[in-house]
């Protein structure tokens, strides 16, 4: 009853959800429909010969065992980059939290590198660590470290997931530092007169009650690492050297716009897209039920 | 709602799209390109000439990004009906330019239907042959053309007292020596690893990468590089890369810093280089051909080029193409490509131009800038030297340069990369041919 009051008109709340609700159809919707609906065509790159093929795009993508590899890499990579990324943020912020002089100018420092674009992460590391111009480079060669990433594959997906997690490191101090404010002191408090040390403090107080922030950002870094890392492949190393640092979101860019194969590349989105429905659910489900401890 | 709201944006998106385009006293006509730097006032400087010469057409050129950002940018505007009348495209995306009949008008057709005067003998035959059909008909208009030279820093070589290698066995013994006397880590090396160690050594011995005249007589082509001699020479190459006499430098041109910076004394890459060798290297340098194989029966051949051409796209007014006629009439222009080729060191389309820049002294002083014309034109192309016509070009560079990366990381050898790249390459080809317009 009381809702029916607040809007006289019958009109005016759909009107007011209306931009929102047209932005995501324009922008979610009909490119999602547009690319399942490529999934089943087999065209040449200026859409003049189109053909309806069903599934065989699919079929196609399933044969090949280039894509499977490219699957378990993707995972590889998005747990090794929310792993390194996690713990770092996680550390930091536990430092952070502490009063210290200047805390206020480290957690700003620390903050910064999200402010940078994934593209420019990537020229960035590409500076640092190229086998013959980077700064690093030098130091790895002279403790006698054999290093190229132009050639060698596990030293190229290293380079890639280092600058990867770096970038996702600020994002994720900035939530740790806001759940380690809401656990509250008195807690910690009666830990410490219990007997607790600091560490055991950390793992049986603190830990628990940033679970549910831990599982969250977990989630996003996942889809961090599943999608946001293209700038960052595209400037390192093309996907390179062989297909080592090649992952899911890399070769549906590179199958459609280089190689202008838009039917496998749209196959390619979809099962894409059907991954992050799936990881949102989980995420939903249980950031739903709040993460018990 | 939702949909009427729809509507409403659009609506007023039109409008603005509209109102933004200023009325049309004269032709416009739309020029894409990927040209920066230097090149790009060349592009500009080119556009303001040929307005000024006449008051019916404007020329606009817009720079769109890398080669492949042009590209795809041309393709997705085709696609939403607003193709620009020019495109500059890279010579590896011919084929799939020349698939897409019905968005392309060839050029010799179009010279012929604004009855501009064309006479296709009139340029080097060495570079419009990569962009004509097999019965010599042009479909693009050649723009910017190099070829791959062998960069060689003098100095060093004085250093280690060896004289300008000629073949690959002398290079790779110069290289020895580099790499032991102050060289460690890079003794020679070369960018856009597939078109210098595949697609021009292939073309230089006169033996071929892809069945069908590389693909230039119809797109069931096979790929056939899995031969003897370029798998000797990728063997070589692993077999050097061990101890860094070759230190791989990347697909792409971005290890050309190593030739400038003095790391490595021998670079094969792009005659188009030459712009930045002359601005950073601070050595006494020259360009040399393409070395060969002596064992190989009539090598050297001729090399083939890289670059890029104009591709004049389909679905626009007569009125309009009659503009675009008339530019590459002017591009044509005897005097003027005498000045692209001197601003821009890409080569001369036009046998009147060479001749001209030969005559005026051009090469006396810097008879590196002729080499790769010398190369194009050393042997009268045969079938497998006329050029390239494979589909899906860019991503077969791609497959190429990951199976080489992979003989060269040891962990595959040189036939089982090149089997592989074979293989691959022709699945891909199997793929284009059947997306290709019949």
């Amino acid at each position: 009853m009381q809702k029916q009051a607040i809007f006289k008109s019958k009109l005016l709340p759909y009107a007011l959800v209306a931009p929102q609700l047209a932005i995501v159809l324009i922008f979610f919707y009909w490119p999602a429909l547009q690319a399942v609906i490529q999934s089943f065509l087999l065209q040449d790159a200026f859409g003049l010969s189109v053909s309806f093929v069903w599934f065989d795009n699919y079929v196609e993508l399933f044969s090949e065992p280039a894509y499977f590899e490219t699957v378990v890499r993707t995972f590889i990579f998005s747990f090794a980059i929310a792993a390194s990324s996690l713990s770092v943020a996680l550390l930091l912020a536990v430092m952070a939290d502490k009063p210290l002089r200047g805390g206020a100018v480290y957690r700003t420092l620390l903050i910064w590198p999200y402010a940078v674009a994934p593209p420019v992460v990537g020229v960035l590391w590409v500076f640092m660590l190229h086998p013959s111009l980077g700064v690093l480079s030098r130091y790895l060669r002279a403790a006698g470290i054999e290093w190229n990433p132009l050639l060698d594959g596990d030293q190229a997906a290293t380079l890639v997931i280092l600058a990867a997690a770096w970038k996702q490191i600020s994002y994720n101090f900035l939530f740790f530092l806001a759940g380690l404010a809401a656990i509250p002191k008195s807690v910690l408090e009666a830990a410490a007169i219990d007997g607790a040390r600091p560490m055991r403090r950390f793992w049986t107080v603190t830990f628990p009650l940033l679970s549910p922030t831990i599982f969250f950002l977990l989630v996003v870094n996942i889809v961090y690492a599943f999608f946001d890392t293209f700038g960052i492949i595209d400037t390192m190393t093309r996907g390179g050297p062989g297909k080592s640092t090649e992952t899911l979101v890399y070769k549906v860019y590179n199958d459609g716009l280089i190689g202008g194969n838009l039917g496998s590349s749209a196959a390619q989105s979809v099962i894409l897209m059907i991954m992050v429905i799936v990881l949102t659910g989980i995420q939903f489900r249980f950031v739903e039920r709040k993460v018990t401890y | 709602m939702a949909l009427r709201f729809f509507g409403a944006a659009a609506a007023v998106a039109i409008t603005v799209g509209m109102t933004a385009s200023p009325a049309l006293a004269v032709t416009e006509i739309q020029w894409w390109h990927a040209m920066t730097g230097a090149n790009n006032d060349v592009i500009v400087k080119l556009a303001n000439d040929f307005n000024a010469s006449q008051s019916d057409y404007k020329v606009v050129p817009t720079y769109k990004g890398s080669y492949p950002d042009t590209m795809n940018a041309g393709i997705a505007a085709f696609r939403a009906g607003n193709a620009p009348h020019i495109m500059q495209v890279f010579e590896v995306g011919t084929a799939t330019m020349m698939a897409a009949t019905g968005a392309v008008k060839p050029v010799y057709k179009l010279m012929a239907d604004a009855g501009e005067k064309f006479d296709p003998k009139a340029y080097l035959s060495a570079i419009t042959g990569y962009y004509s059909t097999s019965k010599g008909e042009m479909l693009s208009f050649p723009f910017n053309s190099s070829s791959t030279v062998m960069w060689v820093n003098l100095d060093e070589l004085k250093k280690v007292g060896a004289e300008i290698p000629k073949t690959w066995p002398e290079v790779f013994e110069v290289a020895k020596k580099l790499h032991d006397n102050g060289h460690p880590t890079c003794g020679f090396s070369n960018s856009w690893v597939t078109w210098v160690n595949l697609e021009q050594l292939s073309a230089w011995h006169n033996v071929p990468l892809a069945s069908k005249a590389n693909g230039l007589d119809g797109f069931d082509t096979k790929l056939e590089f899995n031969a003897p001699l370029q798998e000797k020479h990728l063997e070589k190459l692993v077999e050097l890369q061990k101890d860094k006499t070759y230190d791989y430098a990347g697909r792409t041109n971005q290890g050309e810093g190593r030739f400038t910076s003095g790391e490595c004394a021998i670079y094969l890459t792009s005659s188009a280089f030459f712009g930045n060798v002359k601005a950073q290297a601070k050595f006494n340098f020259t360009a040399a051909p393409m070395p060969y194989y002596p064992d190989v029966k009539g090598a050297p051949q001729n090399s083939i080029i890289g670059g890029a051409s104009l591709w004049v796209m389909g679905g626009k007014s007569a009125d309009e193409y009659k503009g675009v006629a008339k530019f590459l009439t002017f591009l044509s222009d005897t005097d003027r490509q005498v000045y692209i080729h001197k601003a821009s060191g890409y080569l001369p389309i036009t046998k009147a131009a060479y001749e001209k820049a030969k005559a005026e002294g051009f090469y006396k002083d810097q008879p590196y800038l002729e080499t790769p014309l010398l190369e194009l034109t050393n042997k009268e192309p045969t079938e497998n030297s006329r050029g390239l016509r494979l589909g899906n070009m860019v991503q077969l560079r791609d497959v190429w340069a990951e199976e080489i990366e992979q003989a060269l990381a040891g962990k595959k050898t040189a036939k089982q990369a090149l089997d592989a790249s074979v293989e691959r390459g022709n699945t891909m080809l199997r793929q284009f041919e059947k997306t290709a317009v019949k």
